[in-house]
């Protein structure tokens, strides 16, 4: 009962929300230049779809994605680890990584736009800037507070170095890992499509920049929605590897 | 006497000499453990008996004096000839006990069907075949500590430390644990060497005692209890175990007012030594 009535708040908020719009676009006199009828939106979103318009901009916003990821993985793990291997690197870089992720890394794009010009080198250069340091803090956190008893038991029973790392140091940092990992991803797509805003010439933040300076409304409300449900996809799939990477450590 | 393990003046410092933090946790200390005893080390927190299991086994270096195990010098661990079951905290929880029997049988590079039959005849022996598909997390202290023992015994090494393997356990839990411990060596004729500070623990599974005086630790006395094993409960309640109890109290009490008084006259004594 309490379950259901949890449901039919968090259905009803939106709808309401959806409601009001309409209401004030139609009754209320709003501006239909500075917001579209929800209507108008969702017959543009239907013909964004049914075009499939929007192909080379979620190809060049998901690709920017993809890379900026791997690299911030990569090399936010690798080091993430290489910190984590002494409580004095630890109390070294630390801190360290921590004042610089909390300065607001978004001051780099127009340096990386001058380094690596309007295309989607910049925006990979930024994402993958922001979303290293949740990456290597987790790291650390993760390396750095294994049980020591675990490390004994293991050495004691003869475990090498590989085995100490693949059977014991990985599967106790792994679910620290993933938690930042998780965090890096939301971090780089919002940084890669707020830095498509600002400066770009392709990808999904550019296109609703666009349409915004065309005065395309309910075009712009269409893909504003279209980007929310990418996001929400990749979330989830994003979820269900977290999942599954637990069960298969 | 058939010798298992030669410890000749160990020795052991924590921390360089002048350091602030610097500990002498062990002095000068030798005896022999023979073959197929079970031998406690019992004595005040600090005393260095939990640095010589350590130094034994191979996990840490002495500052001064060696080990001989099976003839061979300790230079570091010897997963062929030794496993250890510390106090708590030693399985890994995002292994279920069967798995964490097995790993450390895959350390030591033996094969997929050897492991599983020895890791369940280990589960067998603790009575842990029920459970041995449960988390860590899913066991009582007392049953984990099984798992551990179960994972140290299919090593099939010849010695066994044990870290005060009960030690976090109720007393209750622990006596069915020290009884049963007593019934499966009886039968295994392992070297054993038990770190405890519970004396009923000590001379009821003991073969000898060692009993460590304050730090810097060292051995005081050794005593002999005459019982073969397996022993039985009513063992606890006979006048041997009683008499042999009052006198390792005796032994002890002046050693732990001699810690105690140290410990208050200099408040900052750095934990994790006892």
């Amino acid at each position: 009962m309490r379950q259901l009535a949890v449901r039919a708040v968090q259905i009803a908020v939106p709808v309401a929300l959806v409601a009001l719009w309409y209401l004030a676009t139609t009754r209320w006199g709003v501006s239909r230049i500075l917001l579209p009828n929800p209507v108008d939106a969702a017959r543009a979103l239907g013909h964004v779809l049914a075009t499939g318009e929007y192909v080379d901009d979620l190809r060049v916003t998901l690709t920017e994605l993809a890379i900026a990821f791997a690299i911030s993985v990569g090399a936010g793990i690798t080091l993430g680890y290489l910190f984590s291997r002494s409580s004095f690197r630890i109390r070294v870089f630390d801190p360290l990584l921590s004042a610089i992720y909390s300065v607001p890394l978004i001051l780099f794009l127009p340096l990386y736009v001058l380094w690596f010009g309007l295309g989607p080198a910049s925006k990979i250069a930024l994402g993958a800037t922001i979303s290293f340091f949740p990456i290597a803090l987790s790291t650390i956190a993760g390396f750095g507070r294994v049980e020591p008893m675990m490390v004994t038991a293991a050495r004691s029973m003869g475990a090498s170095d590989l085995q100490l790392f693949r059977f014991v140091l990985l599967p106790a940092a792994f679910p620290v890992i993933i938690a930042g990992a998780r965090l890096g991803f939301t971090v780089a797509l919002l940084s890669i499509i707020g830095s498509e805003t600002l400066a770009s010439l392709a990808g999904l933040g550019h296109k609703i920049v666009e349409l915004s300076e065309g005065m395309e409304m309910p075009r712009m409300f269409a893909y504003i929605a279209f980007v929310v449900a990418i996001a929400a996809i990749l979330n989830i799939a994003v979820s269900r590897l977290e999942a599954w990477g637990r069960r298969h450590t | 006497m058939d010798t298992a393990i030669r410890i000749r003046n160990v020795s052991h410092r924590f921390g360089e000499e002048g350091e602030a933090r610097n500990v002498r946790a062990l002095l000068d200390t030798s005896f022999d453990v023979a073959r197929g005893e079970l031998l406690c080390l019992i004595g005040p927190s600090g005393c260095g008996k939990s640095t010589l299991l350590n130094v034994v086994g191979g996990l840490l270096a002495p500052t001064a004096g060696s080990v001989e195990v099976k003839g061979k010098k300790v230079a570091g661990p010897m997963p062929r000839d030794i496993a250890f079951v510390f106090q708590e905290n030693a399985l890994f929880p995002w292994n279920t006990v069967r798995e964490n029997v097995d790993l450390g049988m895959r350390f030591q590079g033996v094969a997929r069907p050897e492991r599983a039959e020895r890791a369940q005849r280990a589960l067998e022996a603790v009575g842990l075949k029920d459970f041995a598909d449960h988390f860590p997390g899913q066991l009582s202290g007392g049953m984990r500590q099984r798992a551990a023992l179960a994972r140290a015994l299919s090593l099939q090494t010849d010695i066994l430390l044990m870290d005060e393997p009960f030690g976090a356990l109720d007393e209750q839990t622990r006596m069915i644990l020290g009884e049963d411990l007593s019934v499966l060596l009886a039968a295994t004729r392992k070297t054993i060497v038990f770190v405890t500070h519970s004396l009923g623990e000590a001379v009821f599974l003991a073969d000898r005692f060692a009993v460590f005086s304050a730090r810097p630790g060292t051995i005081k006395q050794v005593i002999t209890v005459d019982e073969p094993h397996p022993r039985k409960p009513e063992f606890v309640t006979s006048e041997k175990f009683t008499k042999l109890r009052n006198q390792l109290y005796a032994l002890l009490h002046d050693e732990i007012r001699k810690t105690m008084s140290a410990e208050s006259a200099r408040p900052a004594t750095p934990g994790a030594l006892s």
